[in-house]
């Protein structure tokens, strides 16, 4: 058994008084200020934007692919009722094109309830480029740079209390293990397993769809990335107890006591009932025809 | 007054030769006589059949139940007194709970084999509440809680009542959200309790919710008051059982006034003590296999907090499932509130159930008229009002639960959460008569069937041509031992009342209740197909005789079907064609 | 009871089949062949010997693989659950078997026959019975001195009544508490979990704040909480709020409701009016919240009016405005008592 098995060598900081933890903190701190002034300042300050020939290639590539909903410059398309097609893009800055388009939620395959995930349509330049050409048209939040995101520098009561804004805020739709739920008329918030972290950061700092927006003004970019933190630290834990059953609480394990549970049970009480084989009787006379 | 007796009569036995084994017995039996209850005891009979388990997954889960909870309670603290976390699961180290999640955390990650045994405690309790159920339903089906068992009924009704609070009282003790919020919403339906309810409240958080003695009074009924009842209850539904003897299936041999099985010694002892370990061991594997109420995902409970997927255990889906779907009636009259929303599934629906599961021997005795003992089995198809009724509760109950878990359906099969709403709501009024119905009719298709058995053989597979080329399946009689077991069956009496007046023209003082009564056992019984008569059997068996002879001489021929039914002896009736 | 002892109607018809007694028993291939039961009994001591086997490496198991902080993993599971649970239910299951195996193949198998009695006494037990009872009941007198009697059911019924009054002290009556929270005038509405104040221009419309009081966050001049432990609990079980902002011009408000948000910004009790979960399942397109614990949706642009889902009453929306530095604060407590209905609630002294 040996041989299958390993043994998790570098958890986070089980000792919380580590020698490096006082430079590790200083170097959080630094970068969330720096990821702090990313964020607040105004979009034209990236660099991406200011690329004329990136947003002529996502200008064009939105005309293609986006302007049929969104409307042709992006100010987006109303129905004859007043009701929203596609919600103009101005301003929703190159956070929210690239988790829309990212995560293959955009474009979308048909107008429905909500826009699934799917394998992404663009690569990562058009995405780029698309992003650039949306950030142009109105100051909106950034793509997060990896060490805003990255939550494997923060130090373990970070995590810990990225756990406590989980519950807080994530959970009543996400589920506590992040496996999703429902929500009205057929919408659902989606399991956070193996998204990004750069994705789940975006999700929090634009509200794609029905999600609320977590602006950095109130969530810091810091209380995101310990989210984060915390989300990455319980998908690498083992599952403690066994196989998970899906995560999806007592309704999926009171199935599983009925199927396995009583289903093997009945079935063993079948066999200790059942009639053992029997030597049949043979008579020497033949039988009566 | 006579002059006292000597003595009562009885003379105790002489001290036998010692041997070692002996010895000890003597010593027992001198001071306990128990060689006078054990002799009829040890060769005790207990029929064979396989739904006679069901109760035992239940009994030894509860044996399961008493082992781990005592291991967990080892170091379980039942306080809601704050601490700081400082435990080996760093994703929650450093965070303010309560005494008792920190000590289920402890159990989860400290103590070696401590997770297994939370699991396996969780896993027994779904099954104990589970086999109960199931057991039930056994009774039910074959009508075993008939006279003289009304009572053992009505303890094992009670028995599942203590087991639902129990499980209820043990899924709230960790004090994680999930467990909390199920807390919550008991303070909900507390509440709502007409005239009483804040105070109801009050009286049970020991102040406003959450309080600080849930916990600890829940811990008590846990571990003392209700397995206390649980396992009084147990003791006098086993001592019932044996007074009464095992119900049996009709068979040949099998009566009304005998009992036919294995002894209690050894077969029985090896049975049951074998079910023990294999329900022991199903028990382990789920535990060590399947995660169940991952506490240290929940978080500890706080009351600004809650997650998606807040169920409580299947046992009170169906409560949940009645709370989800009621719609938001409330009325507002004097000053007053009158939540029905919350009052009507949480209280008063429970309270109806459990009326109907503990009266239901009375309802139905009082309907048919029968007060005599049973003490064979009835066939499921054989009563099929009851059956169908079984089958409209067993509907209104997975209706119910899948309701109390629309949210989950929702996600999982990618539906629209609000018209699974809307379709239980309707559902629950137009699917149970509907099951009921077509279970009804179900039962008495079989009972025509088993009829057509007996009048007309068995459907042998051997299709037949006759000379003007018309095909015909042949039609082959019932062994003896078979057509016995069909017929060994009561048939059905109606109800039909006492006249209406007497000869004075005078009405028996509750006519219209006996009037009642007649037409529901008309109904009770209505279409229901009896057994033949003797006579309708032999004139049967004469016609199938005629038939055979104008169907096809089989002398010579290879086959008469016989061979090839696997249910007849072809010794020394070989086939023509060896192969 | 008369019309119980009615005379069922009696169906003369005849059994159509005799029973034809128990069937003969047919020895199993164990009872006639040596080498069968030779093979079984192998089969049994097997299971046992395995039983051992496994239970041993249960006893391995406990001792070699890690739990707690760094625990030994197995396919990605705790391999110290997966194993002890796995050989515990193997050695468990392997007796099991074993004894069942035992009764089946080697046990004798004949059936036996036991009779049964009816469950009544017999008459002359009842009457036996009846009379001791009744010379008990006669020496005893209870019939001929009714005060004696009367008196001794007067003591036992009062009994019941220390019994009931001693319940008196499970808890405290519930006075005026569920009518309020700690909400007042002035209170600054702060984000959960860190406390962080909040100015109106943090929030981007269709954002959503779990909130709480300023007060669950501050502390005394010593620097302890003010409020914690079991009182903090009690608290936020009715002072938790969200903040939500949208378009002002998707917001309905009533009348008297005109002024208790900040340009799109509305604060709602988080306490589901059906039965009291936490609600925050708030869509910012079609601004509704759901319960995830019975689906009540409420309609935040339309003062927090059901519009599914079991609860009978709006969500309670707390009034709020601004403080001289700009942040957003209560206006007052809430104007109803929050949470799920009891019986005089609506005679509550809100003041």
């Amino acid at each position: 058994m040996r041989l299958f098995t390993r043994k998790i060598s570098a958890r986070l900081s089980t000792r919380r008084r580590s020698r490096v933890a006082a430079p590790a903190v200083l170097i959080v701190a630094l970068l969330a200020t720096g990821g702090l002034v990313a964020v607040l300042s105004p979009a034209s300050a990236d660099k991406a934007s200011s690329d004329a020939a990136t947003i002529a290639k996502g200008r064009a590539l939105f005309a293609v692919s986006c302007s049929s909903c969104h409307g042709s410059n992006a100010e987006g398309v109303t129905t004859e009722r007043g009701n929203n097609y596609g919600p103009s893009l101005i301003g929703v800055g190159a956070a929210a094109v690239d988790f829309q388009v990212g995560t293959g939620r955009m474009p979308m395959a048909q107008p429905g309830a909500q826009a699934m995930q799917k394998a992404p349509v663009f690569n990562s330049d058009e995405i780029a480029a698309l992003a650039a050409y949306v950030a142009s048209l109105g100051p909106g939040p950034s793509i997060p740079t990896a060490d805003q995101y990255d939550g494997s520098g923060v130090t373990n009561a970070q995590m810990v209390q990225g756990g406590e804004f989980f519950r807080t805020n994530c959970t009543a739709c996400h589920n506590f293990a992040g496996s999703g739920g429902a929500l009205p008329k057929g919408k659902y918030a989606p399991a956070l397993k193996g998204v990004s972290s750069k994705h789940i950061f975006e999700a929090m700092l634009t509200g794609p769809q029905q999600m609320p927006v977590f602006s950095n003004g109130v969530l810091s970019p810091l209380d995101k990335k310990e989210i984060i933190a915390y989300l990455k630290t319980n998908e690498s834990a083992p599952s403690y107890g066994g196989f998970t059953l899906g995560s999806i609480g007592p309704v999926s394990e009171g199935m599983f006591a009925w199927l396995v549970g009583i289903g093997s049970l009945v079935g063993a009480g079948i066999w200790i009932t059942s009639g053992t084989s029997r030597k049949k009787k043979t008579t020497t006379k033949g039988a009566d025809a | 007054m006579s002059a006292p007796a000597a003595s009562n009569g009885t003379t105790p036995a002489a001290t036998a030769k010692p041997n070692p084994a002996g010895a000890i017995a003597n010593w027992a039996d001198e001071r306990l006589g128990i060689a006078t209850s054990a002799k009829k005891q040890i060769r005790k009979v207990f029929p064979d059949h396989w739904s006679f388990m069901l109760g035992e997954i239940a009994l030894w889960s509860f044996v399961i139940l008493l082992l781990t909870g005592v291991f967990l309670s080892l170091w379980f603290n039942p306080s809601m007194g704050e601490v700081v976390y400082n435990g080996s699961y760093d994703q929650l180290r450093g965070i303010h709970m309560s005494e008792a999640y920190a000590s289920t955390l402890h159990i989860s990650f400290d103590v070696r084999a401590g997770l297994l045994m939370r699991q396996m405690h969780h896993w027994a309790a779904m099954l104990f509440i589970a086999a109960m159920l199931v057991h039930m339903m056994r009774v039910f089906l074959t009508g075993a809680f008939r006279k003289p068992r009304e009572l053992n009924w009505i303890i094992g009704g009670v028995l599942l009542l203590l087991g639902i609070l129990e499980g209820f009282a043990g899924y709230s003790l960790p004090d994680d959200l999930l467990s909390g919020t199920g807390l919550r919403i008991a303070d909900g339906l507390v509440k709502a309790t007409p005239v009483l309810g804040s105070y109801m409240s009050f009286f049970m958080f020991g102040g406003e919710f959450p309080g600080d003695q849930i916990i600890p009074r829940l811990y008590t009924a846990h571990v003392l008051l209700i397995p206390g009842l649980i396992l009084a209850l147990i003791a006098a539904h086993m001592l019932l059982l044996v007074y009464h003897k095992h119900t049996q299936w009709p068979g040949p041999g099998r009566t009304e006034q005998n009992v036919v099985g294995y002894p209690m010694m050894p077969v029985y002892a090896a049975k049951a003590g074998g079910f023990f370990f294999i329900v022991f061991g199903v028990v382990a594997l789920m535990g060590g296999l399947m995660t169940i109420n991952p506490v240290w995902r929940f978080g500890p409970y706080n009351p600004a907090e809650v997650t998606a997927g807040s169920q409580p255990d299947w046992y009170m889906g169906i409560a949940e499932g009645l709370l989800r779907i009621m719609p938001g009636w409330e009325t507002h009259i004097w000053g007053i509130t009158l939540s029905w929303n919350v009052f009507l599934p949480g209280q008063v629906a429970p309270m109806v159930l459990l009326g109907i599961v503990l009266g239901y021997p009375f309802i139905e005795q009082w309907v048919t008229g029968d007060k005599r003992e049973h003490h064979l089995l009835e066939r499921p198809r054989n009563a099929p009002t009851r059956t169908a009724f079984l089958a409209a509760m067993i509907s209104v109950y997975g209706l119910l639960w899948a309701a109390g878990g629309n949210d989950i359906l929702a996600t999982q099969f990618h539906l629209d959460l609000n018209t699974i709403t809307y379709f239980m709501r309707g559902a629950i009024f137009i699917v149970p008569p509907l099951v009921f119905i077509i279970a009804k009719r179900w039962c008495i298709s079989l009972q025509r069937h088993d009829n057509d058995m007996l009048l007309h053989g068995y459907e042998s597979g051997v299709i037949m041509r006759d000379a003007d080329g018309g095909y015909s399946e042949k039609h082959l009689p019932l062994s003896e031992e078979h057509a016995y077991r069909l017929t060994a069956r009561n048939r059905d009496q109606v109800y039909t009342g006492v006249s209406g007046a007497d000869a004075n023209g005078v009405e028996a003082p509750n006519a219209r209740v006996d009037q009642l009564r007649a037409r529901l056992s008309k109904a009770w019984f209505a279409s229901n197909v009896q057994k033949p008569t003797k006579e309708e059997l032999e004139e049967g068996h004469h016609h199938a005789e005629l038939e055979h002879e104008h169907e096809v001489p089989l002398e010579g021929h290879a086959a008469d079907g016989h061979q090839f039914d696997g249910r007849h002896d072809v010794v020394g009736d070989d086939l023509t064609h060896k192969h | 009871m008369s019309d119980d002892n009615h005379e069922l109607e009696h169906v003369a018809a005849a059994e159509p089949i005799a029973d034809p007694g128990l069937p003969e028993h047919l020895p199993r291939p164990t009872d006639v062949d040596p080498v069968m039961e030779k093979r079984a009994e192998r089969q049994v001591a097997t299971l046992f010997g395995l039983s051992s086997v496994f239970a041993i490496l249960t006893c391995v198991a406990y001792f070699s693989l890690n739990i707690g902080g760094h625990p030994t993993v197995f396919l990605g599971m705790g391999a110290s659950t997966v194993a002890l649970g796995g050989c515990l239910g193997l050695a468990l299951l392997a007796i099991g078997i074993g004894a069942i195996q035992w009764s089946r193949k080697l046990m004798s198998d004949h059936e036996i026959v036991e009779y049964r009695h009816p469950a009544a006494s017999p008459q002359e037990d009842r009457d036996e019975a009846i009379a001791a009872l009744e010379v008990g009941i006669a020496e005893s007198g209870i019939g001929r001195r009714p005060l004696v009697r009367n008196s001794l059911l007067g003591a036992m019924a009062t009994l019941g009544l220390p019994a009931i009054v001693f319940l008196r002290d499970l808890g405290p009556l519930p006075g005026n508490k569920l009518a309020h929270t700690v909400w007042a005038r002035g209170m600054q509405v702060v984000q959960d979990v860190d406390g962080a104040k909040i100015k109106p221009e943090d929030m981007e419309i269709g954002q959503l704040v779990n909130a709480e009081p300023e007060i669950f966050f501050a502390t005394n001049s010593e620097g302890q909480p003010v409020i914690e432990g079991t009182a903090l609990l009690q608290a936020k079980a009715k002072a938790a709020v969200i903040l939500v902002r949208m378009h002002p011009d998707d917001i309905k408000a009533l009348p008297d409701r005109r002024n208790w948000g900040i340009d799109g910004i509305l604060c709602y009790s988080k306490i589901c009016t059906h039965v009291g979960c936490p609600i925050s399942l708030w869509e910012q397109q079609t601004h509704h919240l759901l319960c995830p614990c019975h689906q009540s949706t409420f309609d935040l642009a339309d003062n927090g009016k059901v519009i599914f889902g079991p609860a009978g009453r709006h969500l309670p929306q707390l009034p709020i405005t601004l403080d001289a530095d700009g942040y957003i604060v209560a206006q007052s407590d809430f104007t109803e008592p929050v949470g799920p209905s009891y019986w005089e609630r609506d005679r509550s002294n809100l003041t």
